[in-house]
């Protein structure tokens, strides 16, 4: 099983990379191959004009990393109480076309971490009906990581144990949600 | 009183003549009422049992993007659950005037279902054949089934009503 990683957040020392680190770690746990999608930067803006046959490469890279992927773990930020606008863009490019779009029927799960007390939880929502609207199968369940700058340590680990039980769990309901799924498919 | 079913409904096989058949939806959606079809579907009336299903991936609505928006996982989630059911329970009636209680599955729930019907007299068709027509109409909650989807209106009502009725107007052929 691969479950790609996407975090809303670009920066170097992003705290949703590395809470999605996190999930990995609790992922490959469990026999999951875990990648984390390291070019959501160079995804152009979406522009139907730009999009068939000649899609930018940037666009079909992402593209063809979700649609290999079982499932996705995405973590997210909050910028002015909703998603930033580059993954917004990325979920709209695997998106399309609506019918056959890249994300469609893939099991998704939703994390977010914020400096803030409150952990994205409003980002994550607006993630939730964003992928929904995309077509997703999105797992509930939300984990919400708040000062998310004291919750690290010098290795970048999770010192929170709870988070971690929350993440644990969420890990759990991805994997389930796409076991019946996949049993389906060899049916 | 309820009639047994045997007197209420005629004895033997009918199945949906699909193409003169029809079944749909209609919900209401802002400031109307939205209408939708199913065009792969079967229907069968045997020893006074009615029973029926719809394919998902045959729903047919005015735009190609909303088409594909009902069949993902916030609405019918066609890729789990490719099919609608309904099988009756009891079959109740005068004349032509029907009650029918059964069970309907969408989305992999099962819940009791009362529908109305209109049951017309047997007629000799063209083909040498004997067919009759059954109206049906029910209401049900779509959220009990999970198809839960909504958006708000500026009010903050939601666009969505959560009662959905079901249509189905088909004529049957009698099986020999």
């Amino acid at each position: 099983m691969q479950i790609l990683g996407i975090s809303g957040s670009l920066r170097r020392e992003s705290h949703n990379t590395k809470l999605l680190r996190a999930v990995g770690e609790l992922l490959e746990q469990r026999g999951v191959e875990f990648t984390i999608y390291d070019s959501l930067k160079s995804v152009p803006a979406y522009d139907e004009d730009d999009d068939g046959q000649l899609a930018p490469a940037a666009a079909e890279h992402l593209r063809r990393a979700v649609r290999e992927a079982d499932g996705l773990f995405f973590a997210t930020p909050e910028y002015n109480s909703s998603i930033p606008g580059q993954l917004k863009n990325a979920v709209d490019w695997v998106s399309r076309p609506y019918a056959n779009g890249a994300i469609r029927n893939k099991t998704v799960a939703v994390v977010g971490a914020s400096a803030g007390m409150f952990g994205a939880v409003w980002a994550q929502a607006e993630l939730r009906k964003v992928l929904a609207a995309a077509g997703a199968r999105v797992v509930e369940g939300e984990v919400a990581l708040g000062h998310a700058d004291t919750r690290f340590d010098e290795q970048g680990r999770l010192t929170d144990a709870e988070i971690v039980d929350q993440l644990d769990a969420l890990a759990d309901a991805l994997i389930g949600e796409l076991e019946p799924s996949r049993g389906q498919l060899a049916a | 009183m309820s009639i047994t079913e045997s007197q209420v409904v005629p004895a033997g096989t009918w199945t949906a003549d699909k193409v003169h058949s029809s079944v749909a939806f209609a919900v209401k959606y802002m400031a109307g009422t939205f209408q939708g079809s199913f065009s792969d579907f079967d229907a069968e009336l045997r020893d006074g049992q009615l029973r029926g299903s719809a394919k998902v991936a045959s729903i047919q609505v005015k735009d190609p993007n909303l088409e594909a928006h009902v069949q993902a996982p916030d609405f019918f989630d066609a890729e789990r659950h490719p099919e609608l059911s309904f099988t009756s329970k009891d079959i109740r009636g005068e004349g032509q005037e029907l009650k029918i209680d059964g069970e309907i599955t969408i989305k992999g729930h099962t819940e009791p279902v009362e529908i109305s019907g209109v049951l017309s007299e047997p007629i000799n068709d063209p083909f040498g054949g004997e067919r009759l027509g059954l109206k049906l109409e029910a209401t049900i909650d779509r959220t009990v089934f999970g198809v839960s989807w909504n958006n708000p209106l500026p009010s903050g009502e939601p666009a969505l009503s959560n009662e959905v009725t079901l249509l189905a107007d088909l004529q049957l052929s009698k099986q020999a």
